[in-house]
């Protein structure tokens, strides 16, 4: 067991998801934020707003991922005042593609790009370690990702509806968890579409329970509050 | 003397003369002097009126308590205080800079500084140096949007949370939160629970020790507790003093006042736009 360094880097182990649905996109991840092996932020939101309609999820590098996203955040801010309507998810993610791919030698993050706009409606852009972009109709990043391959490939389906896809991002992102040390906590879900933005938290006793995983138990610290039992009467 | 033949004008830029000579000292076996780090257990947690940031007040350079009543509470704002982990002389440096930029801020904003602009600039401070200033903080603070806690990593991430603790003594202060922890604590419940998870890690962590230092900031108003608790006072003192040999003997004593001699007198004119 490595000796714990609290100076390590943070970094988002993480499950992060994203997904298109009939009619907007679904982006989910876990909650976890590690410091080599201690748990720095076991409640982080690692679902970052752009602009009122296009979100990204971050993972790797803590630093790196939260500086990314002020910088595009700013970027699109001031391109919005300029065009005069809101921005399109594509010039979103392009503006991370272009920061991600420029700097490549220094940053290591991955990000999934996701939002509505009214000329393409829905879309999802997966802009992982080097700064390639690709439009995905899902798109999956992070650690616990690497569990999760083989599940979409057979779960995924085209024109799913908004409660599909977000009950499908729960059971990925928990499954996930299950088998990534790296990832934990609760898993939060945004959903985007031409309704507005709806954020959702599933706390960690409300997942489903997969293979050997034992049900969620109260605090051992009640047993030290409750009253002593009444001695045996024979 | 010899003089230098052509004055050279002074360069600007870092001198590594001292190089050459720390690299042969090195190789004859001199071990070079460690900085001074604060092993530390700083903690923050936001009540119900506000936000309670505690530390301890050990600063070692590696295993010698170098300062045993250091203040790792540092000032930002009237209503903003921030704790520093990890090199003393980074986090000095990084919140007295930042301190100051936020002073500029209220004189050309004309506002009460905000949290979040603190936090900013000393996220864009620490990621611009990536890691190398080696200070980790906890940063809280009470503004018009609210109460505020943040903690910021040397890397420059940075974390907002309900209740939070950073240095080496990190875990055990951590433990005592997540046990004890609730929403909506009143004033003295805080305390005691900052409290004890600063005690948890003076006495269970050797980076951390001495006294637990508390600082409560609420709307308008601000209270820092310096050496809230001293749970390690020093026993055994020798009733007997100290003596010191005899000093060299004194011949003459002549005290000067360094007094201005000099009389201004006002001639001419008064002064006129």
């Amino acid at each position: 067991m490595d000796s714990l360094n609290l100076d390590e880097p943070h970094s988002m182990g993480t499950t992060i998801i994203g997904v298109t649905y009939d009619g907007g996109v679904v982006l989910g991840a876990d909650s976890r934020t590690s410091t080599g092996v201690y748990v720095a932020n076991r409640a982080s939101d690692k679902i970052t707003q752009l602009t009122d309609n296009v979100y990204v999820c971050r993972s790797g590098s803590a630093a790196d991922s939260q500086i990314v996203s002020d910088y595009v955040r700013y970027f699109l801010h001031q391109h919005t005042i300029q065009l005069g309507q809101p921005a399109t998810v594509k010039v979103a993610a392009n503006l991370v593609r272009l920061l991600s791919y420029n700097n490549k030698n220094m940053l290591q993050t991955g990000l999934i790009v996701g939002g509505w706009d009214k000329y393409e409606g829905g879309k999802i852009y997966g802009i992982p370690l080097g700064g390639t972009i690709l439009e995905q109709p899902f798109a999956i990043g992070g650690s616990g990702s690497s569990y999760l391959y083989g599940f979409f490939d057979q779960a995924w389906k085209e024109g799913m509806t908004k409660e599909e896809a977000e009950s499908l991002m729960v059971k990925a992102v928990s499954l996930a968890i299950a088998r990534d040390g790296a990832s934990g906590g609760v898993v939060r879900t945004v959903t985007i579409n031409a309704d507005g933005v709806t954020r959702n938290f599933y706390p960690g006793d409300t997942l489903p329970l997969w293979h050997e995983e034992i049900p969620a138990q109260n605090s051992l610290l009640d047993i030290l509050s409750a009253p002593s039992p009444e001695p045996m009467s024979m | 003397m010899s003089k230098a033949a052509v004055d050279l004008p002074p360069k600007g830029g870092f001198s590594f003369d001292l190089c050459k000579r720390n690299d042969m000292l090195a190789k004859k076996g001199l071990t070079g002097p460690s900085f001074r780090k604060t092993g530390t257990t700083i903690v923050g947690l936001i009540f119900q009126d506000g936000v309670i940031l505690g530390a301890d007040t050990r600063a070692t350079e590696g295993p010698i308590v170098c300062d045993k009543n250091c203040e790792k509470i540092h000032y930002m704002a009237p209503n903003i205080y921030c704790c520093g982990a990890g090199t003393a002389a980074d986090t000095e440096a990084v919140t007295d800079m930042v301190s100051s930029q936020l002073q500029l801020h209220r004189y050309h904003t004309g506002r009460e500084s905000r949290v979040i602009t603190a936090l900013t600039l000393l996220k864009k401070h620490l990621f611009s140096y990536q890691g190398y200033v080696s200070a980790a903080l906890v940063l809280g603070g009470v503004d018009c949007t609210g109460p505020h806690l943040h903690t910021i990593y040397p890397h420059g991430s940075t974390d907002t949370l309900p209740f939070a603790t950073m240095g080496s003594g990190s875990l055990a202060a951590m433990a005592m939160f997540e046990s004890k922890y609730k929403e909506g604590l009143s004033r003295d419940e805080g305390i005691q629970l900052v409290v004890e998870a600063i005690c948890s890690g003076i006495f269970n962590d050797l980076g951390s020790g001495s006294n637990v230092d508390v600082c409560v900031i609420t709307k308008g108003h601000k209270e820092y507790l310096r050496n809230h608790l001293l749970p390690n006072p020093r026993t055994y003192i020798n009733e007997k003093g100290y003596s010191f040999p005899k000093k060299t003997e004194v011949l003459m004593t002549k005290i000067t006042p360094l007094k201005e001699r000099v009389e201004i007198i006002e001639t001419g004119d008064a002064m006129e736009e």
